[in-house]
């Protein structure tokens, strides 16, 4: 009892000690990615409001929207969207208790980011 | 006076207070927006940008303008949802994850009926 050292004991494993994968990356973008879409969602409301108010008011939100950096912010909403409805997808199968093998989840977490990558450029050839 | 046992009282009530409502309830929003953010998000792709008349004209289509309402709806409810379960993992203080979680249910249906309004007001004739 007397020696024991108290200050060169090995510490159990904490967070630094895991590589960081695909699936660890996808997990937390989908709550970074849902999180952030509130912005998105107020400046809709707000360009749905400014349509409903009259032509005059919605010149302003249009101008906002469609600005560089509104532009920016778009474009990454359509895709935080769309990343957040796969993975949410993959989500709701893994819900069912489904899909846990670690090879099917490291190749699952590709398959979320390319198709939300797929999907924003096809919405984004509609949208020119 | 409640002729329960302490037992029976807090069965089925987690550290959320309210059992699995809150995650089912999730699930429910989740699945209805999957094909509601597609039917949504490619007449908005396609409009936003556009003119006043044009944009007006599109939300004026019933189809359009039902799905506006639907997804409105639909995605303020899993918002407050999910931003709940984020903030319940790290604010940690009772006083000031009360007063977020208050102000998140707020904020979601304040922005959420004012966008159905908005759009409504359109599709009823601005």
């Amino acid at each position: 009892m007397a020696d024991v050292n108290r200050g060169n004991r090995p510490l159990s494993p904490h967070m630094t000690v895991w590589k960081f994968r695909a699936n660890d990356i996808t997990s937390i973008l989908h709550r970074i990615t849902g999180s952030a879409l509130t912005l998105g969602a107020v400046l809709i409301v707000w360009w749905f409001l400014a349509a409903a108010i009259g032509p005059d008011y919605f010149a302003v939100a249009d101008f906002v929207i469609t600005s560089w950096i509104g532009t920016l912010v778009m474009i990454g909403s359509l895709w935080a969207l769309w990343y957040h409805t796969c993975t949410g997808i993959r989500h709701l199968i893994w819900d069912t208790g489904r899909g846990y093998d670690p090879e099917l989840v490291a190749r699952s977490a590709w398959i979320v980011v390319g198709t939300s990558l797929g999907l924003t450029l096809i919405t984004l050839i509609i949208a020119i | 006076m409640s002729y329960k046992t302490d037992r029976a009282r807090v069965s089925g009530l987690g550290s959320a207070k309210d059992g699995t409502h809150h995650f089912w309830n999730q699930r429910l929003t989740s699945v209805a927006l999957i094909p509601l953010t597609v039917l949504f998000v490619i007449p908005l792709a396609y409009n936003l940008g556009g003119d006043h008349a044009r944009v007006v004209e599109a939300y004026s289509h019933p189809f359009n303008a039902l799905v506006a309402v639907l997804f409105l709806v639909t995605g303020f409810l899993h918002l407050q949802q999910g931003l709940q379960v984020v903030i319940e993992d790290y604010v940690h203080g009772p006083a000031l994850r009360t007063a977020l979680i208050v102000g998140n249910t707020l904020f979601c249906w304040l922005f959420g009926l004012t966008g159905v309004f908005a759009v409504a007001k359109i599709a009823f004739g601005a």
